[in-house]
C-alpha cells in the first residue's frame, strides 16, 4: 500500500464514484456557461448567421473601433456608470444608516415588525417594481403629484417620467426603496458580533449614545463595508439592468440607455450580432479590470481580499 | 445602575430621530402596496378619476374575477407555478449533490470544479452568442429554457459547499467504514443534515423564478403558451408606458364589458404576483438571512 504514491489517474479511478457523480455538472458548466465564451470570436468576425462559423469574414480589431467610434458610446457609458455609482453609494449609505437605526430600537417587537416589513420590497420583481414606481409617479392621481399639489408646492402635476435630467434620480431612489431593507442585513449581523465588553467600557468613559455609534460601532463595520466595496465595484457594469430597462421610456432615453440596453437594441433587434458581442467583451473586460484595481487598493490599505 | 444616568438632550433627539426614520420607512414601503391593493378593488373606471388611497371607493371584485378566469393569465399562472416548483426542487438537490462533492477535501477534481464554477460569476458570454446557444440546442420557443440554464447556480453552490465543509467529518468515515457509497453517504447523511442551508436556497431560487419575465422575452416571448405571469404584467406594463390617454381609453372600451381598464388590470396583476411571496417570506426570515451571511461573510 502506497498511498501518496498513485498518480492522478489512479486516484480518479479510486475516487470512481464522486467523479461519476461530478461528471453531468462539469459537462453541465461548460456547455451552457463555457460555449458561449467561444461566440466571443464573433466580436472579430462580421458574424452572419447563413454562414457556418468558419465561413466568416474575419474583420480584426475592426469592431471594437466601430464601438470606440460609435456617437452614442460615450454617453452609454456615462449612463452605466453613473446609475451603477448612484445606486452603489446610495444603496449602502441607506442600508448602514438602517442597520445602525435598528440597533438602537429598544423595544424587540417593533424591531422584528420593522424588519420584516423592510424586506417585502426584495421579494418582490422589478417588473412589479416598475409598476410602483410609475403608479406613485403617475400624473393622474400618483401620491407624490397628489401630496406637492396639496402642499401647494406646485400647481399643476409633473410627468416625473419624462423628465431626462431626473431618471437617474428616479432609479436612484426606487433602488433604495426596494434594497434597502435586505441590504442592511449584513451590517446588522456584523453590529451583533461587536463584543459588548466595548460598548461597557465605553458607557463607564462617559461616551453618549452617539459616540459609541461614531467611535465603537462605525469602524467595526468597515471590513464589511470595503468587502461590499470590492464586490459590487466589479458589477458596476451590470448592475439592475432590468430595473433600468423597464423604467426607460423614449423620452429619456439620452440618460437611461445603458450597455446592455445598447446590446440588446444593436444585437437583437438592428442584428448586428458581432457589434453587440463587442460591447458585451468590452463590459466583461471593464469588470474585470474594475475587480482586480478594487482588490489592489483594499490590499494596499492593509484590507482582507476577496480574491 | 448604569442607565440610570439622566438622559441627555442628544439621546432624546437620537429618539426621536430613529423612530421618525423607521416610521418613514414603513409607509414609504408599505403605502405603494395598500394604494394598489386599494386600485385593484375599484371599479375600473372610477379609478381614472384618480383620489384613492389606501381604500377603495366603489368596491368591486370583478377586476379579479375577470382576470381570473382569462384563460391566458389562468395559463400563465400554471407556468409560473411549474418552472418555480422544478427549479427549485431539482435544482436544490443538484446543487447539493454536487457542493457535497466538492466539499470532499480528498477528491482530485474538487479544486478544478469550484473553479470552473466560481469563474462563471465573473466571466459571462453575453446575450448574443447565448442565445444562439440556446437556438442552436433547442431551447428557443421551449419550456425547459426557464429550467435547464439554471440548475446549478456558482454563487448557491458555494454558500452550500460552506455549509457541508462546517459538518463534522467523521460522519462520513464511519459511514464509510459501514460500507456505504458515497451516493448513499450523500442521499442518507448529508442531504438531511443540509436541511437549513438547502431551504435558505430554495427560497433564492424560488423566488428568481417567481419573479423572472427576462428569459420569457428573449427566447418564447413568440409562443403564449409559454408565457409566465410576470411577463403579462411586463407586457401590460410597456403597453401603458407607450400608449396616450387617449388610446388606453380606446383600449378600455373595447376590453371585455368596458369595465376593466388597464390600469385596474395592472393593479390587480401586481397583486396576484406579489400576494403568494408576501404571504410565505416573513416565515421563512431566519433561513434567508442566516444564509445571506454565510454566503457574505464567510466566503
Amino acid at each position: 500500500m502506497k498511498k501518496s504514491g498513485d498518480t492522478f489517474w489512479q486516484k480518479l479511478w479510486k475516487q470512481k464514484a464522486l467523479v461519476l457523480m461530478s461528471l453531468p455538472f462539469i459537462i453541465y458548466v461548460i456547455i451552457f456557461k463555457y460555449v458561449p465564451l467561444w461566440g466571443w470570436l464573433m466580436a472579430f468576425q462580421n458574424y452572419w448567421p447563413g454562414n457556418s462559423f468558419f465561413n466568416q469574414t474575419w474583420v480584426g480589431l475592426e469592431n471594437f473601433r466601430l464601438l470606440l467610434t460609435d456617437p452614442v458610446f460615450f454617453e452609454v457609458l456615462r449612463n452605466t456608470l453613473a446609475m451603477s455609482l448612484i445606486k452603489l453609494l446610495s444603496g449602502m449609505f441607506f442600508s448602514i444608516l438602517l442597520a445602525l437605526v435598528l440597533n438602537e430600537v429598544r423595544f424587540a417587537k417593533f424591531k422584528k415588525i420593522t424588519q420584516t416589513i423592510s424586506y417585502l420590497p426584495h421579494f418582490i420583481s422589478w417588473v412589479v417594481g416598475a409598476n410602483l414606481v410609475m403608479n406613485a409617479l403617475s400624473t393622474d392621481g400618483g401620491i407624490v403629484n397628489d401630496v406637492l399639489l396639496n402642499l401647494g408646492i406646485i400647481d399643476s402635476p409633473i410627468m416625473f417620467m419624462g423628465i431626462p435630467k431626473l431618471f437617474w434620480w428616479i432609479v436612484g431612489a426606487s433602488h433604495v426603496w426596494k434594497t434597502v431593507g435586505f441590504g442592511a442585513i449584513l451590517y446588522l449581523a456584523s453590529i451583533v458580533s461587536i463584543s459588548p465588553s466595548l460598548y461597557e467600557a465605553a458607557v463607564i468613559d462617559g461616551a453618549s449614545r452617539l459616540q459609541r455609534i461614531r467611535y465603537i460601532t462605525l469602524p467595526a463595520l468597515k471590513p464589511v463595508i470595503i468587502i461590499l466595496l470590492i464586490i459590487n465595484v466589479g458589477r458596476l457594469m451590470n448592475m439592475g439592468f432590468q430595473q433600468i430597462y423597464l423604467l426607460s421610456n423614449g423620452r429619456v432615453i439620452e440618460y437611461s440607455r445603458i450597455f446592455r440596453i445598447f446590446e440588446l437594441d444593436y444585437g437583437l433587434k438592428m442584428m448586428r450580432y458581432s457589434f453587440a458581442t463587442t460591447a458585451g467583451i468590452f463590459r466583461s473586460l471593464v469588470s474585470i479590470v474594475l475587480v482586480f484595481s478594487a482588490n489592489q487598493i483594499a490590499k494596499m490599505m492593509g484590507e482582507e481580499r476577496l480574491i | 445602575m448604569l442607565r440610570a444616568k439622566k438622559r441627555g438632550w442628544d439621546d432624546i433627539l437620537l429618539d426621536i430621530f430613529v423612530y421618525s426614520f423607521l416610521i418613514a420607512l414603513i409607509i414609504v414601503t408599505l403605502y405603494p402596496f395598500l394604494n394598489t391593493l386599494a386600485i385593484s378593488l375599484n371599479e375600473g373606471r372610477d379609478s381614472i378619476k384618480g383620489g384613492i388611497y389606501l381604500w377603495p371607493r366603489e368596491f368591486t371584485t370583478f377586476n379579479y374575477e375577470s382576470l381570473l378566469t382569462d384563460p391566458q393569465i389562468f395559463h400563465a399562472a400554471g407556468v409560473s407555478i411549474a418552472r418555480t416548483v422544478l427549479t427549485t426542487v431539482f435544482g436544490t438537490f443538484l446543487t447539493a449533490m454536487l457542493a457535497y462533492v466538492i466539499s470532499r477535501k480528498d477528491f482530485v477534481l474538487r479544486k478544478f470544479i469550484t473553479f470552473i464554477y466560481v469563474l462563471t460569476m465573473y466571466v459571462q458570454g453575453g446575450l448574443i452568442p447565448t442565445y444562439f446557444l440556446y437556438q442552436r440546442l433547442g431551447l428557443t420557443n421551449n419550456f425547459w429554457v426557464y429550467v435547464l440554464p439554471g440548475l446549478v447556480a456558482a454563487f448557491n453552490l458555494i454558500i452550500v459547499r460552506t455549509y457541508i465543509n462546517g459538518l463534522p467529518e467523521s460522519l462520513i468515515e464511519s459511514a464509510k467504514i459501514d460500507g456505504a457509497s458515497e451516493f448513499t453517504i450523500f442521499l442518507k447523511i448529508i442531504l438531511p443534515l443540509s436541511k437549513p442551508v438547502l431551504a435558505t436556497i430554495a427560497i433564492f431560487t424560488a423566488v428568481y423564478h417567481w419573479s423572472a419575465w427576462w428569459d420569457v422575452f428573449l427566447y418564447n416571448s413568440s409562443n403564449p403558451a409559454l408565457s409566465t405571469l410576470q411577463y403579462e404584467l411586463m407586457k401590460v406594463l410597456a403597453s401603458a408606458n407607450s400608449m396616450s390617454g387617449s388610446m388606453q381609453q380606446a383600449l378600455s372600451n373595447s376590453a371585455q364589458a368596458a369595465q376593466i381598464t388597464p390600469r385596474a388590470i395592472r393593479a390587480t396583476m401586481t397583486i396576484i404576483v406579489t400576494v403568494p411571496i408576501a404571504v410565505v417570506y416573513p416565515f421563512l426570515q431566519r433561513y434567508f438571512v442566516h444564509g445571506l451571511t454565510l454566503g457574505g461573510v464567510k466566503e
